[in-house]
């Protein structure tokens, strides 16, 4: 029997077990970093205050060492284990959208300490400023499919 | 600068998971691990590809959970928030307009992009932590350090 190649290999229920289980993962990495802590967040951005906390570089370096070499291994398989194909940016060009988007969000995340892993991983500790945060921060997103539709009408 | 090389060998460690959960969703599903694309693909795109994304996002609030049981160090105690609620409101909505406005936060750009030499990435994560440290010099020496 011929089955397309396509079809063979995409195996959604197991895509789905493995998004959750990355999903855990990446959410004890980040309890583990110290990016759950916004005055920790707050005190690495902020380095002229005389008390600049350096560690959360770690954070960018160990991410780095390690996507750096398994990006590299990985993307030598033709296909992923559970996906037809690789899903990866494929932009080049730097944007008015790109440089303004990256000024907002580090301008949110320099105010309030958080970034949408942590405060979503954060959720459950049911404390009233992340549930706030949250709640602008999907408002925000929202916000931003608007603009972009009305914009593009 | 405060030197404190355990929470350094931790930030290390974290990072390293980060990036290995990260190198799981390309290995095993193809993708790249943006927080902010995954949440917002699952908040604004109901046609296909919405489910592995709600499933990314209980696995992170299901592991945060988990946190609170057998590290509960990771999160802050409520005396620690020193924000007000209009800060954050705002803070919210800068990070989750900015987020989208410029396909990707921390983990897409910061960890994915850069180690993928994407100019793109390196473009927004220069952009964003200047902007991060611009505002957080600006609270500390004009507002005194709570806002």
């Amino acid at each position: 029997m011929q089955y397309d190649t396509v079809e063979k290999k995409e195996n959604k229920v197991a895509q789905y077990g493995a998004a959750f289980f990355v999903g855990l993962l990446f959410a004890l990495g980040l309890g583990v970093s110290g990016m759950t802590l916004p005055s920790k967040v707050i005190g690495f951005l902020d380095f002229t205050g005389g008390a600049w906390d350096p560690a959360l570089a770690f954070v960018m370096l160990g991410g780095v060492l390690v996507y750096a070499v398994g990006f590299r291994v990985v993307t030598k398989r033709e296909t992923p284990i559970f996906a037809a194909k690789f899903s990866l940016p494929t932009r080049t060009d730097i944007d008015f959208r790109l440089m303004g988007g990256a000024t907002l969000f580090g301008l949110g995340w320099g105010l309030g300490g958080f970034c949408p892993g942590p405060a979503l991983t954060s959720v459950t500790t049911f404390a009233p400023q992340v549930l706030v945060f949250v709640t602008a921060m999907f408002t925000g997103m929202l916000l931003f499919a608007g603009a972009d539709k009305a914009l593009k009408r | 600068m405060i030197v404190d090389t355990t929470s350094w060998l931790l930030a290390l460690l974290g990072g390293a998971l980060l990036g290995l959960a990260s190198v799981a969703l390309l290995f095993f599903n193809g993708r790249i691990a943006g927080i902010s694309g995954i949440t917002g693909g699952m908040l604004l795109r109901p046609q296909g590809d919405t489910l592995w994304r709600a499933l990314f996002f209980s696995g992170l609030i299901i592991g945060g959970l988990i946190l609170t049981f057998v590290y509960p160090e990771a999160f802050p105690a409520a005396a620690d928030f020193n924000r007000s609620y209009p800060a954050l409101i705002i803070a919210g909505l800068l990070v989750g307009f900015g987020t989208r406005m410029g396909s990707g936060c921390t983990s897409g750009h910061g960890i994915c992009g850069l180690s993928r030499l994407s100019r793109r990435s390196f473009i927004a994560t220069g952009g964003f932590m200047s902007a991060g440290a611009l505002i957080a010099a600006i609270v500390t020496h004009v507002f005194g350090g709570t806002i």
